[in-house]
């Protein structure tokens, strides 16, 4: 019940060829080249684009072109910005190297995010389609399982697995997967219920195709586009998840992350503010981008909603 | 709506069983020894030693009838330590959905009358900031802006220590602490409301009913807020309501950066502290809130518009 992927996409509708073989996009979604004309004539998406690109690129070459170590200490405690001799973004509490931390406390946070991630999207998908594509007594036990996950509060329910386990990276990406996906797995049972009776499928059945192939040769390439747009969205939100469990001291501890910057130094907000404020601006903006891109995805596929 | 609640309880104590990790250790932890007799005295007085099948079923007997155990942390039952804890977060997730909703519909509103107006823009705008930025990434820096930088509001707790006073100047004084966490708790959900607000704010603004009032030359106003905005608040009263049932997820990170004296600060210190016991019973309210968000918001919803009674409303 989350109501932020639950959209109506009346717009990504075959009226073409709809008996054809359907194999890779048969419906007349602008899945292709119209979408990425579309897409790049979108400003706010093309900043998305170029703001993830300078993440990725100041996360992984980076740490090579600035090679400081962000857990060594190398002066005094909270130096701000512009003291003599301190590297530019300041130290933190114990006097590390604030820059060092944001350089390197990107990985961490963007390999969580991209396993939680492939997680949902395997769960949720197989969960939406089987449901979707088999209806009746399948579908009710598949979205009555859905609604146990969904009445668990997520970011609670998260909290609660990583503390029972361990706070590695495999442990915090599971629990942010095994929170997140009903929403996916809804909104693909959405999308494989209204297919379900347009020719195209029928006309697969009728020619003897197996389940497993309509289901995911004819079916899933008609239901990308809002599915693309939903996996961009739930990027952004397993990001601030990552970045909220570290912030609640649930990062790994081996490993340094944008969250686990701002938890560690909340004590010395008032004598400090670029300890936390560099390491938040790097998680919000990489999560804005993920937004962005989402957006202008959204708009691409479906020109009829823009605006909206 | 049982059989979640059910389902719910199965699987909070299935995780706390498969765990790793040995409970009568962090029991005993508390009274500060490792000594195998009294960790197997532990053992026989939680009855950690029996197959999981009975644990399972003395533990859904014990949840039934309210009891949810003891806190491992405090010597003191979970269930007086969340009706200690409850009232803060209540007072700051009302105030905070309130807040939205009422500032969400307006915003939203007028977007969708002027959606070129450089306002509308900004609003757009600030909404995509709402969704991106980390609630406690917004939290500390508004602590920063007004409680250091201009040194407006407290930054933090939920009155002052020193605080002495009669009845109204102690609610004042928790006026002023509740501000922010509000404000910050309020940002996500204000920007969901918003965009939906305008969402179906354009749609409805364009359907035959509003063209029939307008045709019947009422005036704009009245058409707008008489019309219009009732067909289109429906959406967002609904998020609001399902959205009440989950505000403890917020509240755990805006408590625990304002230290304000709730159940996400409860929650965030058991976490601390690996306090099971009180964290599977947090988990167990809030979904049962949950629970009960939707069915009350089912139930509403059904009031309100005729047309869901006929259709069917799938939940």
């Amino acid at each position: 019940m989350t109501g932020l992927f639950i959209g109506n996409n009346d717009g990504g509708n075959s009226d073409g060829d709809g008996g054809g073989g359907g194999d890779e996009t048969a419906a007349g979604a602008p899945l292709g080249r119209e979408a990425l004309r579309l897409f790049m004539r979108n400003r706010a998406a093309v900043a998305g684009v170029i703001i993830l690109v300078g993440v990725i690129f100041m996360t992984y070459i980076g740490p090579s072109l600035y090679d400081q170590d962000p857990s060594r200490i190398i002066a005094r405690p909270l130096q701000g910005p512009g003291t003599e001799d301190v590297p530019s973004f300041g130290t933190d509490y114990l006097g590390r190297d604030v820059f060092a931390g944001v350089v390197n406390g990107g990985d961490t946070t963007l390999r969580v995010a991209l396993v939680a991630t492939l997680m949902i999207v395997v769960i949720g998908v197989s969960i939406g389609a089987i449901a979707g594509f088999y209806g009746g007594r399948i579908d009710t036990a598949l979205m009555r399982f859905t609604e146990i996950f969904q009445v668990m509060p997520a970011l609670l329910f998260a909290l609660v697995i990583v503390t029972l386990f361990e706070p590695s990276t495999m442990v915090i990406a599971i629990s942010i997967g095994i929170v997140l996906w009903p929403s996916l797995a809804r909104l693909t049972r959405a999308e494989f219920l209204r297919l379900r009776n347009l020719e195209f499928v029928k006309a697969a059945q009728a020619i003897g195709a197996s389940d497993a192939r309509i289901m995911f040769r004819v079916m899933l390439p008609n239901a990308l586009p809002p599915l693309i747009v939903a996996t961009t969205l739930v990027m952004g939100t397993a990001i601030l998840f990552e970045a909220a469990l570290a912030f609640l001291g649930l990062g790994d501890p081996n490993n340094i992350s944008w969250g686990y910057l701002i938890g560690q130094n909340r004590g010395s907000v008032l004598g400090g503010w670029w300890t936390v404020t560099f390491p938040g601006l790097a998680i919000f903006f990489t999560v804005l981008s993920f937004s962005l891109i989402g957006d202008g995805l959204q708009d691409a596929f479906n020109p009829k909603l823009r605006g909206r | 709506m049982l059989g979640l609640v059910l389902a719910v309880a199965i699987i909070s104590f299935t995780l706390l069983h498969i765990a790793p990790g040995d409970a009568a250790v962090v029991i005993a932890g508390e009274s500060g020894s490792g000594d195998p007799e009294l960790l197997a005295e532990i053992r026989q007085l939680y009855g950690l030693d029996d197959p999981f099948v009975t644990q399972l079923g003395s533990h859904l007997g014990r949840v039934a009838t309210g009891d949810f155990g003891q806190s491992y942390r405090f010597n003191e039952s979970v269930v007086s330590l969340i009706s200690e804890r409850i009232w803060p977060t209540v007072l700051l997730g009302i105030t905070a959905i309130f807040f939205a909703v009422v500032v969400g519909i307006a915003v939203g509103v007028y977007t969708a009358r002027r959606p070129e107006s450089w306002a509308s823009h900004l609003a757009t705008i600030l909404a995509l900031v709402g969704f991106s930025i980390p609630v406690f990434f917004l939290g500390i820096e508004l602590i920063i802006l007004f409680a250091s930088v201009l040194d407006w509001l407290p930054a933090g707790r939920m009155r002052d220590l020193r605080f002495e006073g009669n009845f109204i100047q102690r609610w004042i004084d928790i006026g002023e602490h509740l501000i922010l966490p509000a404000f910050t708790l309020a940002v996500l959900y204000l920007a969901q409301y918003s965009r939906q607000t305008r969402a179906s704010m354009l749609e409805t603004l364009q359907s035959d009913f509003v063209r029939t009032a307008r045709s019947k030359g009422l005036s704009e106003r009245t058409v707008v807020y008489k019309h219009a905005l009732r067909n289109a608040v429906i959406p967002v009263i609904t998020l609001a309501g399902l959205q009440l049932g989950t505000i403890l997820s917020g509240a755990l990170i805006v408590e625990t950066v304002f230290d304000w004296p709730g159940l996400g600060r409860l929650a965030f210190e058991s976490v601390l502290a690996r306090d099971a016991p009180v964290l599977l019973a947090l988990l167990m309210l809030s979904s049962v809130l949950v629970i009960l968000a939707n069915l009350a918001t089912d139930v509403v919803y059904r009031l309100i518009d005729p047309r869901i009674r006929v259709g069917g409303a799938s939940t």
